[in-house]
């Protein structure tokens, strides 16, 4: 494959390539057609089932978020909150670190 | 993986809590001990608390399966910082997720700290050391060892949970059971968590190899 990038470059691409494929293959409507109509988490669709064949029975969490929408803005909040750290951190070590070391040198 | 509030029986989740106590106390401390020594220590482990808390909350569609399911990222995690201090991380966002995302349980925050911390980041760390010393290169091994962190997780979800609910029933057919009915979802969700993983020790590599080697993760010798 040439990407026209030096080697190590190129190898990245190609995993980042191989990502977006698969991402891509997930969302596509073949397979959205083979799937039921909802996407229920395998933490439902077997862990919970299991249990509940089992004679077990998942409780209410304590705090209960799982209510009409309510899950759906923490977990948004949630996924903001992390997103930020995270670039954050990426920010403080790929770049304002990488720079200082590039100086020293 | 998240076991749910309440389906395992007081004793096993006791259990769980027992094993998981001494990983989590000394991740505490090899945090506190490498964090004194190393200032640039912290950064990394903010932005993988921050990236395994976010991916193993993360629902991922798999539409051969119709199901969703989530990353665990205690195979990069693992590889990082050392299987101790992530252990320690993935406790805490076990512990947010359970508290305010309905997801897992403080019951069940043992097993799932088991599950996901200890056999996740314990696979990915030796997965991506041996094959390393082994000559493999950087984004096999990377691949490697976010495959089996994922796989190992989901197997010892299935131990854990066909431990706890077999009730007099035998033990390896249901954990035969349920390891099966994880198979369509967990299979392709490995291979995407491999190839994140393997995306994430690369780019590090290429951008700061002195940072993998002051990690132990590479010798001084092999930085670019």
């Amino acid at each position: 494959m040439n990407c026209g990038l030096r080697n190590a470059d190129c190898g990245f691409q190609k995993i980042i390539m191989v990502c977006a494929i698969i991402m891509l293959s997930m969302v596509s409507p073949h397979y959205s057609a083979i799937a039921a109509d909802k996407w229920p988490g395998v933490d439902e669709s077997v862990v919970e089932k299991y249990a509940k064949e089992q004679g077990r029975e998942a409780r209410a969490p304590y705090i209960n978020t799982d209510q009409g929408d309510l899950l759906l803005f923490v977990f948004l909040l949630a996924g903001t909150i992390g997103g930020f750290v995270a670039g954050y951190y990426w920010r403080i070590l790929m770049h304002e670190k990488a720079e200082t070391i590039k100086k020293e040198k | 993986m998240h076991i749910s509030e309440g389906i395992l029986p007081v004793s096993w989740a006791a259990l769980w809590f027992l094993v998981a106590l001494p990983f989590v106390a000394f991740g505490l401390y090899k945090l506190k001990k490498l964090s004194a020594v190393d200032l640039s220590f912290k950064p990394l482990v903010g932005l993988m608390a921050a990236v395994v808390f976010i991916i193993s909350c993360m629902p991922i569609p798999v539409p051969t399966a119709g199901t969703c399911s989530h990353p665990c990222g205690t195979g990069i995690s693992g590889i990082l910082l050392g299987p101790a201090i992530s252990v320690l991380i993935a406790a805490v966002a076990l512990l947010i997720q359970a508290l305010f995302l309905s997801h897992g349980g403080l019951s069940t925050w043992g097993a799932n700290i088991v599950s996901m911390g200890i056999v996740g980041s314990f696979a990915g760390y030796f997965t991506f050391r041996v094959l390393r010393s082994l000559k493999v290169s950087m984004a096999v091994a990377g691949f490697m060892a976010g495959l089996f962190a994922d796989w190992a997780t989901y197997l010892a979800t299935s131990a854990e949970l066909a431990s706890g609910i077999k009730g007099d029933s035998p033990f390896l057919p249901l954990f035969t059971k349920i390891l099966i009915a994880f198979i369509p979802t967990q299979l392709p969700l490995g291979i995407l968590e491999g190839a994140m993983t393997a995306g994430m020790v690369v780019l590090l590599y290429r951008k700061r190899p002195d940072l993998l080697v002051k990690m132990g993760v590479i010798r001084k010798a092999d930085a670019v």
